[in-house]
């Protein structure tokens, strides 16, 4: 019995933070400056309680699955979560609804925690939906403002149409191999054309979770209506939870099909860089800008993928930790633009640093790292993706990835050098948060220390091994 | 006349699925999405059932599967039509041509 308190702490903790929340919204007390700083602390020990005794194994016969790795996953998104919640204050306190976002953002945590511990199909999709469901309702989260509701329109319906062709793709696979647990199924796929299918619509399925490129239509329309807080839920944790499973459920249930499964892998990355970049250099909404950087980061992580070994997970991992500060940190300076100016295009940045230096070296610090220049730790996190995935694919690629990396150069810096522009743009002051100013420092410290922190790429490395 | 197998029932999913991928592509009406994309989900439930049916008699993993697909087919239509009725609060239309204010 204490085994299942044990296995299933993560998820029972946040149930317990959901439970909390609808006391505090039933009782009548879920004014904002009442519940934020609370759930603020209740994040904080949500993320030390998810480092601590950490086991493995399995529950609910064997559908729920789980281990010392599984649980830092889980640890590394709590953490991403305590940041969004110190990070997005200002946005949090005029939210009028501050109870049912907290809501909605931990059940689909939630489902992300359920989905990367699923072993079996049918877990599988149930927490996919449970994690999806509320992100849409999320993203029109902005009371009665027309891009809002775009946006969320067109999450809900990416999100039924890509969840439909997972299905499909699981139909098959359960008619194949007559059987849904992952341990089962790689044992019992037949050489079939109907097994090739199956898989094609499964990939497409994580493809358009991961926003890899021809699936990726819905990302930039939905980050930019949806306020900045949810964006950067998707870009991070949504995208973070969805590429750990990817790498385990390539690892666990496609593992005969691996020599077909590379050359898909390896052409989605290439479109995907290419595209992504391509489109990033003409976007001057921040937002949008954000959005298919996020895309092309996306891509890096696939390449990692592609490599198709078990310790491709420790690359992917190391890198969403680095992706996480960087890209919550450019996030929250979006935020706080628009929420205190109405603020979010290129020109609006011009001069920032002469407007708030604080924000601006904030900004300028994210999009080195984002760009992956080398004190920030972007850097390392970019070197061992390329190098996971230079090791299985072939020398060409890797160098047309890497000619890559130098066109993402252009736009980024085309940001910093606005943000240094000495023009009067504007004279209104921008003032963060003193909890947003915390957010932001511990983002900065992030991006600049755990590039040299050595033994963190160790600890992942020694998580892996047993996997 | 023979008996309806399951290559028959397969090839019948496979039009549907198409059908309502055609539909989510081409029709402009959001509820006509949203009609398209249970389209999919149905042919879904109907390939699990014949798997269970006729390749796998003595499993019912497919059809528990199928009951929670319609389950959660409504969780998401519910949604779906309180977004879209709040798009028709904020743009007084559900044309999908209507809701431009986000494009590249």
């Amino acid at each position: 019995m204490t085994d299942f308190f044990l296995l299933l702490k993560n998820e029972l903790g946040l149930c317990v933070l959901l439970l909390f929340l609808l006391v505090m919204k039933i009782s009548g007390r879920d004014n904002a400056s009442f519940l934020l700083p609370a759930m603020q602390w209740l994040l904080l020990f949500n993320f030390v309680f998810s480092l601590l005794f950490n086991s493995g194994g399995r529950l609910f016969g064997g559908m729920f699955d789980t281990s010392p790795l599984l649980a830092f996953q889980k640890a590394i998104l709590n953490l991403a979560l305590y940041l969004s919640s110190l990070l997005f204050e200002s946005w949090l306190r005029k939210s009028a609804h501050l109870a049912e976002f907290f809501l909605l953002t931990l059940s689909s945590l939630l489902g992300f925690f359920l989905l990367i511990s699923s072993a079996h199909f049918l877990m599988f999709y149930l927490s996919l939906e449970l994690a999806t469901l509320p992100v849409a309702a999320l993203a029109g989260f902005a009371p009665m403002e027309k891009r809002s509701s775009e946006a969320a329109m067109k999450m809900i319906l990416s999100a039924a149409f890509s969840s439909a062709v997972l299905l499909f793709g699981i139909s098959l696979i359960y008619g194949l191999a007559g059987t849904l647990y992952f341990k089962e199924v790689p044992a019992a796929l037949k050489e079939h054309p109907l097994t090739w299918l199956a898989v094609l619509f499964l990939i497409a399925a994580f493809a358009f979770k991961l926003s890899v490129v021809p699936f990726h239509l819905w990302t930039a329309d939905v980050y930019e209506g949806a306020p900045a807080s949810v964006s950067s839920y998707l870009s991070v944790i949504s995208k973070g939870a969805v590429a750990f499973v990817f790498v385990s459920a390539l690892h666990k249930i496609f593992v005969p099909l691996k020599g077909q499964i590379q050359p898909v892998l390896l052409g989605l990355t290439l479109i995907t860089i290419l595209i992504g970049n391509l489109f990033a250099l003409r976007q001057q909404n921040i937002k949008r800008f954000l959005a298919f950087s996020s895309i092309t980061q996306a891509g890096y992580i696939l390449f990692a993928i592609s490599s198709l070994k078990a310790e491709s997970f420790t690359p992917v991992i190391y890198f969403i930790i680095i992706y996480i500060f960087s890209n919550l940190a450019a996030w929250s300076v979006a935020s706080v633009m628009s929420s205190s100016a109405g603020k979010e295009n290129q020109h609006d940045y011009a001069g920032l640093y002469y407007r708030n230096r604080f924000l601006a070296v904030a900004l300028v610090l994210s999009l080195v790292s984002l760009a992956g220049i080398p004190p920030a730790a972007g850097f390392f996190g970019k070197w061992f993706l390329i190098l996971q995935g230079a090791s299985a694919a072939k020398g060409i690629i890797t160098v047309f990835v890497a000619l890559n990396l130098i066109l993402s150069l252009y736009y980024y810096l085309k940001w910093i050098w606005v943000v240094f522009q000495n023009t009067n743009a504007g004279s209104d002051t921008i003032t963060p948060t003193r909890m947003e100013k915390t957010g932001l420092i511990l983002c900065v410290a992030g991006i600049l220390l755990i590039g040299f922190w050595g033994d963190l790429y160790r600890y992942i490395v020694e998580l892996v091994k047993p996997f | 006349m023979t008996e309806p197998g399951l290559y028959h029932i397969l090839t019948l999913s496979a039009l549907l699925f198409c059908t309502g991928m055609y539909g989510f592509f081409t029709r402009r009406n959001l509820i006509t999405l949203l009609m398209s994309v249970e389209l999919m989900l149905n042919s879904v439930n109907l390939n699990l059932v014949a798997f269970d049916r006729y390749v796998w008699p003595e499993k019912t993993e497919g059809l528990f599967f199928s009951l929670f697909i319609i389950a959660v087919a409504a969780a998401e239509a519910a949604l779906a039509i309180a977004i879209i009725i709040h798009l028709y609060r904020t743009h007084k239309s559900i044309d999908v041509q209507e809701a431009e204010e986000l494009k590249y």
